[in-house]
C-alpha cells in the first residue's frame, strides 16, 4: 500500500484557474484593474518584493495585524505591572527607603514587556493572517520566477471562464499565460 | 516600501532583479580559502576562550584578577561592549526603515545578524561573571521554595528584562526579514539546499496577501524595536548610573551610552562588511556610497560621544564634588592613564577625520578607523568600569590595585571567536544582503523600459 505524502496534509485542494506571468509592474497593475472592473476580488497577485502600487490597486483594507500588535502590547504592559506589583507585595521588603510597590522603577519592566508581547503577537498576527489567506486560496498555481524577477496574477475560475481570463491577462501584457 | 521608484544610489540602474537574486544567492556557494581561514581563526579564538573558562570554573573567579573593590572588570566591560555593538543593527534595520532610508537595504541584513550574534555574545558575560553559572536561573522570577522574588527596583533586573526582550525581538525581526529572501534562494537553488531552504521559507510565495500582512507587521515591529533599542542601552547605563560611584552617578549616561553603542556598532558593521563584500564579490550591490553613509552615521554619533566626554570633564571641574573631580583626574593622569587616553584619542579625536569626503570614500582608511573606534569603545567601557572602581576613594585603605589576567584576556578573545564564528556561518548559509528590499529601491520594470 502506498502511504500518503505527509506534506500533502498541509496543502489544500488544487484550485483550478489561469496564471499570468508578467515582466512589468504597470502591465500587472493593468490586469488587476481590469479584473477589479469585472467585479472580481478572488485573484492573487505575486511579486518579488513589496510594492505599494499593487496594494493600492487591489484596494484591500489595512491588515488586521495592527490589532494583534495593540492587544499584545497592552497585555504585555499589564503582565509587567502585575509581575512587579504582585511579587513586591507577596514578600514585602523595603529597598532603599522606597515604597514596596514603587511605580517608577517598574515602568522599565512594564515597557520591556509591552515591546516583547507586542512584537511576539505581531509575528503571530502575520502567521495567522497569512495562513488564513493561504487556506482561502487553496493550492494555487505558482512559478519560481515570482520571487526573482517576474510578477504574476492568478485568477481562480472554471474551464468555462478560462478562455476569457486568458485573453484578459494577455491583453494586459502578460508574457506567458497558462491554465492550472 | 519606498514611495518612489527612483534609484536610491548611483549605479543602481545597472542592476536588474535577476542580477540581484543571483549575486546574493552566489554568496551561499563555495566561499573560497579566505573564508575558511577566517572561520578557522574564529574557532581557534573560541577554543582559547573555552579553555580559559574551564580553568575559571575549576579554580574560581580569583583567576580573573578581581581585587577589592574592583569586582566589575573585563567581563562586565565585554558585556557592555557587545551589547553596544548590537545597537547599530536595530538602528539600521528599524530606525532607518521608519525614516524610509533607501540605502539601508543593502547593509541592514549584515547589521541585523550582527545584532543577534552580539547580544548572544553579551549574554554570556553576566553568566561568566556570576562565577557559579549553574545558579543563573536565580535571576528569573519563578516561584521558588522560599517564596522569594527578584528585586524589581534593581537595575540589574531591568537589564535582564531589557536584554532578554532585545534578543528575542532582534531575532524574530531578523528571521522575519529573511523569509522572503530564503524563498527567493529556494527558487534558484538545487539539490539538498533547495529542500533546506524550502523548509526555512515557511511556504512563502510572495502573494499580495502575504506582502500585505508582512509589510504591516514589519512596520509595527520596526516601530516597537525603535524605542526598544533606545531603552536597552539606557538600562545598561543605569546599571552604573544608579550606583553612587564617582564618574558613574551621572544623568547624562543614558543618551551618552546609546550614542556610544550606535557609534561602536556602526564601526563594527564597517569592519565586518568590507571583508564580506570582497570575499563574496558584492561590490555592485554594496557600493562605496553605502560605506560613505555608514561613515556619516559614525561621524554623527562620534560627535555626540565626544560632546558627552567633554561634558563629563567640564561638570567634574565646574560643579562636581571633590570625589567626582578626583575620579576624572584619576582617569586622565592616574596609573591607568593609557586606557583613558586610548579612549579619548580613538573615540573623541579620530572621528574628526570623517568630516573629509576623501576619507569617507576611502575604504582602506574607513576600515582602519572602524577598528580604532572599536578599540576605543572597548577602552571606554574598561575605563568607566574597572578604572573608576579602582580609583574610587570610598575606602582609601583598600589600596586598590587591579590587573587583568590571562583568564580575562583569554575569555575576551574567546568572545570574539564566538561572535565571528556565528557571523561567518550566517553569511555563508543565509542571504547576507536583503534580496527583496534591494529590489524595492531599484527602478521598477515598466513596459518599454529595461528592468
Amino acid at each position: 500500500m502506498k502511504l500518503p505524502n505527509p506534506l500533502a496534509l498541509f496543502r489544500g485542494p488544487v484550485t483550478p484557474g489561469v496564471l499570468g506571468v508578467f515582466g512589468h509592474l504597470d502591465a500587472t497593475l493593468d490586469a488587476v484593474k481590469q479584473l477589479k472592473a469585472g467585479g472580481r476580488d478572488d485573484y492573487t497577485v505575486y511579486s518579488p518584493m513589496a510594492r505599494h502600487e499593487i496594494e493600492d490597486a487591489i484596494g484591500r483594507p489595512p491588515s488586521s495585524v495592527r490589532m494583534y500588535t495593540l492587544i499584545g502590547g497592552i497585555a504585555g504592559c499589564a503582565i509587567g505591572a502585575w509581575l512587579t506589583l504582585y511579587m513586591s507585595y507577596d514578600w514585602p521588603v523595603q529597598v532603599g527607603g522606597k515604597p514596596i510597590g514603587s511605580i517608577p522603577p517598574y515602568v522599565v519592566i512594564m515597557f520591556e514587556m509591552t515591546v516583547l508581547f507586542g512584537a511576539l503577537n505581531t509575528i503571530l498576527g502575520i502567521a495567522m493572517n497569512a495562513l488564513r489567506a493561504a487556506k482561502r486560496q487553496g493550492t494555487i498555481a505558482y512559478d519560481p520566477r515570482f520571487t526573482n524577477d517576474k510578477f504574476g496574477v492568478f485568477v481562480p475560475c472554471g474551464a468555462d471562464q478560462a478562455g476569457a481570463m486568458e485573453s484578459l491577462l494577455k491583453k494586459s501584457g502578460a508574457e506567458e499565460v497558462r491554465r492550472a | 516600501m519606498p514611495e518612489t521608484s527612483a534609484p536610491a544610489r548611483p549605479g543602481a540602474q545597472r542592476l536588474t532583479y535577476d542580477y540581484v537574486t543571483r549575486a546574493i544567492a552566489r554568496t551561499l556557494g563555495n566561499p573560497g580559502r579566505g573564508y575558511f581561514l577566517l572561520l578557522g581563526a574564529a574557532v581557534i579564538l573560541l577554543a582559547i576562550g573555552i579553555v580559559c573558562l574551564l580553568y575559571l570554573l575549576r579554580f574560581g573567579l580569583g583567576l580573573a584578577g578581581y581585587s577589592h573593590p574592583v569586582y566589575w572588570a573585563v567581563f562586565i566591560t565585554c558585556f557592555v561592549f557587545w551589547v553596544g555593538i548590537a545597537h547599530s543593527g536595530t538602528l539600521i534595520s528599524a530606525i532607518l526603515f521608519l525614516f524610509r532610508s533607501g540605502w539601508r537595504t543593502a547593509v541592514y541584513r549584515t547589521a541585523e545578524a550582527m545584532t543577534v550574534f552580539a547580544v548572544m555574545t553579551a549574554g554570556l558575560f553576566p553568566l561568566i561573571h556570576i562565577g557559579r553559572q549553574w545558579y543563573f536561573y536565580w535571576l528569573i522570577p519563578y516561584p521558588n521554595e522560599r517564596g522569594l522574588w527578584p528585586n524589581f527596583k534593581s537595575p540589574l533586573i531591568w537589564d535582564e528584562f531589557a536584554i532578554g526582550t532585545y534578543f528575542t525581538v532582534s531575532t524574530v525581526f531578523l528571521i522575519m526579514g529573511l523569509i522572503p529572501d530564503i524563498a527567493a534562494v529556494r527558487d534558484v537553488a538545487t539539490g539538498w539546499r533547495k529542500k533546506l531552504y524550502a523548509i526555512c521559507a515557511a511556504g512563502w510565495r510572495g502573494t499580495s496577501e502575504e506582502w500585505r500582512h508582512y509589510s504591516r507587521g514589519y512596520l509595527y515591529l520596526a516601530a516597537l524595536a525603535t524605542p526598544l533599542v533606545l531603552s536597552v542601552h539606557s538600562v545598561v547605563s543605569w546599571d552604573f548610573a544608579m550606583a553612587q560611584v564617582p564618574a558613574w552617578h551621572e544623568t547624562i549616561f543614558a543618551p551618552y551610552f546609546v550614542a556610544g553603542a550606535i557609534y561602536s556598532g556602526v564601526a563594527m558593521v564597517i569592519t565586518l562588511l568590507l571583508p564580506i563584500r570582497k570575499l563574496f564579490h558584492l561590490e555592485d550591490v554594496v557600493t562605496v556610497h553605502h560605506f560613505e553613509n555608514l561613515a556619516k552615521l559614525c561621524l554623527l554619533t562620534g560627535m555626540i560621544v565626544g560632546y558627552a566626554y567633554a561634558v563629563e570633564y567640564f561638570i567634574a571641574w565646574y560643579g562636581g564634588p571633590t570625589p567626582e573631580r578626583q575620579a576624572f583626574i584619576y582617569r586622565a593622569f592616574g596609573p591607568f592613564w593609557w586606557a583613558g587616553w586610548t579612549m579619548n584619542i580613538c573615540n573623541w579625536f579620530l572621528p574628526w577625520l570623517l568630516w573629509f569626503k576623501k576619507i569617507r570614500t576611502n575604504l582602506t582608511a574607513l576600515f582602519v578607523i572602524s577598528i580604532f573606534v572599536n578599540v576605543g569603545m572597548w577602552f571606554e567601557r574598561f575605563t568607566l568600569i574597572a578604572i573608576h572602581l579602582a580609583g574610587e576613594p570610598f575606602e582609601p585603605f583598600a589600596m586598590a590595585g587591579y590587573n587583568p589576567t590571562w583568564a580575562d584576556w583569554g575569555i575576551m578573545a574567546g568572545s570574539f571567536g564566538w561572535f565571528f564564528m556565528w557571523f561567518l556561518l550566517f553569511v555563508k548559509n543565509f542571504p547576507t544582503v536583503s534580496i527583496s528590499e534591494v529590489k524595492e529601491v531599484l527602478p521598477v520594470p515598466k513596459r518599454g523600459k529595461a528592468a
